[in-house]
């Protein structure tokens, strides 16, 4: 790793005010940004560390939403999100149980890795990503791999979910890595179904249309018989092709209807 | 620099490191406990588990100044004052649970984390919580064999292989 300094700051207002200086790298739980340090694809001039930002790690419940601090653990999710079985099942699938006790929700989310689990959660459920400066809907947050609607030392501090009727995440992990090969999450609400996929697409996380169509007309399996997904801006790997991916796509939606059927 | 502060395996510790210094580098080079092992330093293998306030965690993707307060166990830690082993290293030898050694430090780690959360876990949950531990040399069989004899259970019903 190159040389730099890494700042402990204890309230979020010094957080925010270091972010200013774009040379400053913010540091969540590192589970991603430590390795990609050690590889030399990041050169931060200092981090500044979440840890000591307690108001940051705070799991907000009521009847039918939860508001989720941006600096928790995919462990405290899976067990503190009592109200929202989906998504702790979610988070307690990530990675192993070593990844989990350090990864963050906030960081996942502002990672926007294409193969990452929460932004199929974010954006099956309109999810609401609270910043330091503004509110942004997970419709338009999400811009392309690794791509996020978050300017340049913007901080997201809270992700706010309205929990659906009924919910299922799917994944179809890659043995190795534990990341989605395909993961499917569909959340139904009182006025519609939404369907969001991660792993598969060249562009990250996207809304199934057609599914959600379907689904609003017939929430079953069979609705989903006659679709079929293109191949074209999947991904392509050793891991699964373009077509087995997109194939995947309909099959662990599949799942997750049958699961809350 | 910073001077950090924590307490490992029951002993107060103050030491000046850089910035950038990785928890497991900490342990192993600063503080010569060479029973963490560094297997892939990308947090796949989990050679380097060790606990930082009762959780596991890979000490190779985390820095030593975000444990400054913490409490640390190493596989140092984990047997009695006495050399009297814990039950899940006694099963780890009783059963076979290793061949070169190298992964199972944090074999014994993580496994003693899962123990602490979970006294009677199923194999099923065995599998899964050592999802994140690597070992090349025993196919694993025997290692969860070893842990389910750890937390009390019965290793018969497992099949051979």
């Amino acid at each position: 790793m190159y040389a730099f300094d890494i700042e402990m700051p204890t309230r979020l207002e010094q957080v925010i005010e270091a972010l200013k200086d774009d040379e400053n790298q913010v540091l969540a739980g590192g589970q991603t940004l430590i390795p990609t340090l050690k590889a030399r694809l990041a050169v931060p001039g200092k981090l500044i560390s979440l840890s000591r930002i307690e108001q940051l790690k705070q799991i907000a419940i009521d009847d039918n939403s939860v508001r989720i601090g941006a600096c928790t653990t995919h462990a405290s999710v899976a067990t503190g999100v009592t109200n929202f079985p989906a998504l702790a099942a979610l988070a307690g699938q990530i990675g192993d149980p070593a990844v989990r006790n350090r990864g963050t929700i906030g960081g996942s989310l502002a990672n926007n890795d294409p193969s990452a689990c929460y932004p199929a959660a974010a954006l099956a459920c309109g999810a609401t990503i609270v910043t330091d400066r503004r509110e942004i809907d997970a419709d338009n947050y999400f811009q392309g791999m690794f791509e996020t609607a978050l300017e340049e030392g913007e901080l997201i501090t809270e992700l706010r979910f309205s929990v659906p009727l009924q919910a299922s995440y799917q994944k179809f992990a890659q043995p190795a890595s534990r990341f989605a090969l395909v993961g499917v999450f569909v959340a139904r609400y009182a006025d519609g179904v939404r369907v969001a996929v991660t792993g598969a697409s060249e562009e990250g996380v996207f809304r199934w249309g057609e599914a959600e169509q379907a689904l609003n007309g017939d929430f079953s399996v069979a609705s989903l018989d006659g679709l079929s997904l293109s191949a074209e801006g999947m991904l392509s790997d050793v891991h699964g092709s373009a077509a087995y991916r997109a194939h995947l796509v309909k099959v662990m939606t599949q799942r997750a209807v049958a699961d809350i059927t | 620099m910073k001077t950090i502060n924590m307490i490992v395996n029951g002993r107060p510790v103050s030491q000046t490191v850089a910035d950038n210094r990785l928890l497991v580098d900490f342990l192993r080079s600063d503080l010569q406990l060479t029973g963490t092992h560094v297997g892939c330093d990308t947090s796949q293998c989990g050679a380097c588990v060790v606990h930082v306030d009762g959780k596991a965690v890979k000490s190779c993707t985390m820095f030593a100044v975000e444990a400054d307060g913490s409490e640390v166990t190493s596989i140092e830690g984990i047997a009695e004052p006495d050399g009297t082993l814990s039950p899940v290293q006694q099963a780890f030898q009783d059963y076979h649970g290793l061949q070169c050694g190298f992964c199972t430090p944090g074999m014994v780690m993580s496994a003693t984390a899962l123990l602490a959360a979970h006294p009677t876990p199923s194999e099923t949950e065995i599998r899964e919580y050592l999802e994140g531990n690597i070992c090349r040399c025993t196919g694993y069989h025997n290692i969860i064999k070893a842990v389910l004899a750890a937390s009390g259970q019965d290793v018969s019903a497992l099949p051979a292989e």
